[in-house]
């Protein structure tokens, strides 16, 4: 029974996440208007469920009259680029780290543990919108700051977990059948970890959708006229009060990708009996 | 005892020391700071005004000793907008920013301790179910959304609560449930899995052989075992509330330390900037050591490794 509800998340979660890859990848071929394109006469032309709509934008138009749909499915491409970036940019910072200091110990490992410390210490929003603020916006430099700062979880997970396997009788044998240090950590440690990782990878892609999200919101992320979420629901804020759909449609999407993302996560833990907390 | 604090207040100090000099670094990324300073339309003649008046045409290192020599006394220098001390500006605005997180974690702990210690009482049971689909549905929500549709729904629809500002406590209601939001599944979580655990144990059979009421049981005996991880998560949650407010402040228009450090982003005010990323960063280090002090206080076990 209870397995039974757990597998229904999980399969809800990853069909969210392939339709959204699949609109991630094939957007130019699925919007029926160009998402950039102004077209001031039809602005706020209201979505199909409302009174006089306009069939030719199903979703309607924003404050400058631009397909709502399109944008959003051209948005979905952003979001998922930049969590898939930054969770592989944090995760070569955090697993390097993170195993260094699981399999060396000593030294090395008191090092790690402080650097997750310090940056765990360190406000993430703030400094984000700092080097953004200072150096201008842009897609690249938003996901490098994202990367440079969400590797945390990835540090304490595969330090923990190499921990564990460090001891594991079958890393015992390789060291006695003379095996390098880096043969050890590359053939017996790292495909011992990796479903942890896997799992740490999904939850790590939807914090840094809703980040990116947050970001843009606050003017500082993905600059405009690129169609992210956060920037469509910053965009449309002072309309959200006569026509509340502008704001409830991409606030809407954002929750159930980043929903999706986080039951498919679950349902991999469970599946691979992994663990992401220290 | 002794031995732990002390390590515990070296690394503290390690991290802040290590805090400071990125928090330097942080703002002299964007290269010459006296031409952000003196404006677009700026001479040369005025830029080298302003790098002397600043004391920027001192080498990096000089001016880092400078700036931390200072914080170290609390005096975080001046801002270049405000055109007052970094140390009142943040102490004016601090209230507002303490009051929310403080309201938020209150928040999330009356929501979370209850329906953890439910779920666990009921473990698999279809209650516990909703609550766990609660805290993922919790975990996906875009706080500066939330944020929007409440004002809509209970300022504008309903009427009940002020939109924005600070003029009552009634204006720290909604801010405070969307903070409380981001702390809510990992505290009912944490507290579901602590309460199930400690139900097992086998303190907890003997005072059931001993005829101790169910509540007396539950509350006296389970909960005081499964808190210690709560209360050492709800201070590090604070402090992640603290440094995530500047989005809610920026949502509901509070003015309080993340509305000022936005404020002093858009206006290239970098020692407003770095001071706030210090002083967010002294809070959390502070709040996490009380966490480990508080953990070693209330489980003894803890006090000798």
């Amino acid at each position: 029974m209870r397995r039974g509800w757990r597998n229904a998340g999980t399969w809800f979660g990853a069909a969210i996440v392939g339709a959204a890859a699949f609109c991630a990848v094939f957007a130019p071929l699925l919007v029926p208007h160009d998402p950039f394109v102004q077209d001031i006469p039809h602005r706020l032309s209201v979505p199909f469920w409302m009174a006089g709509s306009d069939p030719q934008h199903l979703l309607g138009t924003d404050q400058l009259g631009r397909d709502y749909l399109a944008r959003l499915i051209y948005g979905c491409r952003i979001s998922m680029l930049v969590g898939i970036t930054v969770s592989l940019t944090s995760g070569i910072i955090g697993i390097t780290l993170g195993v260094l200091g699981g399999f060396l110990g000593g030294k090395i490992d008191d090092a790690v543990l402080f650097a997750i410390t310090t940056r765990l210490s360190i406000p993430v929003v703030l400094v984000a919108l700092a080097v953004a603020g200072l150096l201008g916006s842009s897609m690249t430099l938003l996901v490098l700051t994202l990367g440079l700062l969400q590797w945390d979880r990835f540090a304490v997970v595969s330090r923990s977990t190499t921990m564990q396997v460090r001891n594991l009788d079958f890393v015992a044998a390789a060291w006695c059948a003379g095996c390098s240090r880096l043969r050890i950590l590359a053939r017996e440690v790292l495909p011992n970890i990796a479903s942890h990782l896997v799992v740490v990878a999904t939850l790590e892609i939807a914090l840094a959708i809703l980040l990116e999200a947050a970001l843009s919101f606050l003017g500082l992320g993905v600059p405009p006229p690129l169609p992210s979420w956060g920037l469509m629901i910053s965009e449309a804020k002072d309309y959200m009060f006569f026509s509340p759909w502008v704001i409830m449609i991409p606030g809407i999407t954002l929750f159930v990708l980043v929903l999706g993302i986080n039951l498919l996560g679950d349902g991999l833990r469970d599946l691979f009996g992994a663990r992401t907390q220290p | 005892m002794l031995r732990f604090l002390v390590r515990r207040l070296i690394v503290a100090l390690l991290v802040t020391a290590t805090v400071m000099v990125l928090a330097f670094i942080l703002t002299r990324l964007s290269g010459d700071l006296a031409i952000s300073i003196a404006g677009p339309n700026a001479t040369q003649a005025d830029i080298e005004t302003v790098r002397k008046a600043y004391g920027l045409d001192r080498p990096l290192i000089v001016q880092f000793f400078d700036w931390a020599g200072r914080a170290a006394t609390g005096d975080l220098g001046d801002s270049y907008f405000f055109k007052t001390s970094v140390s009142s500006l943040l102490a004016e605005r601090m209230p507002v920013t303490l009051t929310l997180g403080l309201t938020g974690l209150l928040i999330a702990l009356l929501v979370s301790l209850p329906l953890g210690i439910l779920g666990a009482v009921r473990e698999n049971t279809a209650f516990d179910r909703l609550v766990q689909i609660v805290a993922v549905l919790g975990q996906a929500m875009p706080s500066f959304w939330l944020g929007l549709i409440l004002m809509i729904v209970f300022g504008l629809w309903l009427g009940w609560l002020p939109i924005s500002g600070t003029d009552s406590w009634q204006s720290y209601i909604m801010p405070g449930v969307v903070l409380a939001f981001s702390a809510i599944p990992a505290l009912t979580r944490l507290t579901r899995a602590g309460m199930i655990q400690a139900i097992s144990s086998d303190y907890i059979r003997t005072a059931r052989a001993k005829g101790l009421t169910r509540a007396s049981i539950l509350l006296k005996h389970a909960l005081r075992n499964a808190a210690i991880p709560v209360v050492a998560i709800a201070a590090v949650q604070l402090g992640f509330m603290l440094g995530g407010s500047i989005v809610i402040e920026q949502v509901f228009a509070l003015h309080g330390v993340g509305f000022l450090a936005w404020e002093s982003i858009q206006k290239n005010d970098f020692p407003v900037v770095q001071s706030v990323v210090l002083v967010l960063a002294v809070i959390y280090v502070g709040l996490t050591m009380l966490a480990d002090i508080l953990n070693a206080v209330l489980d003894p076990r803890l006090r000798s490794s």
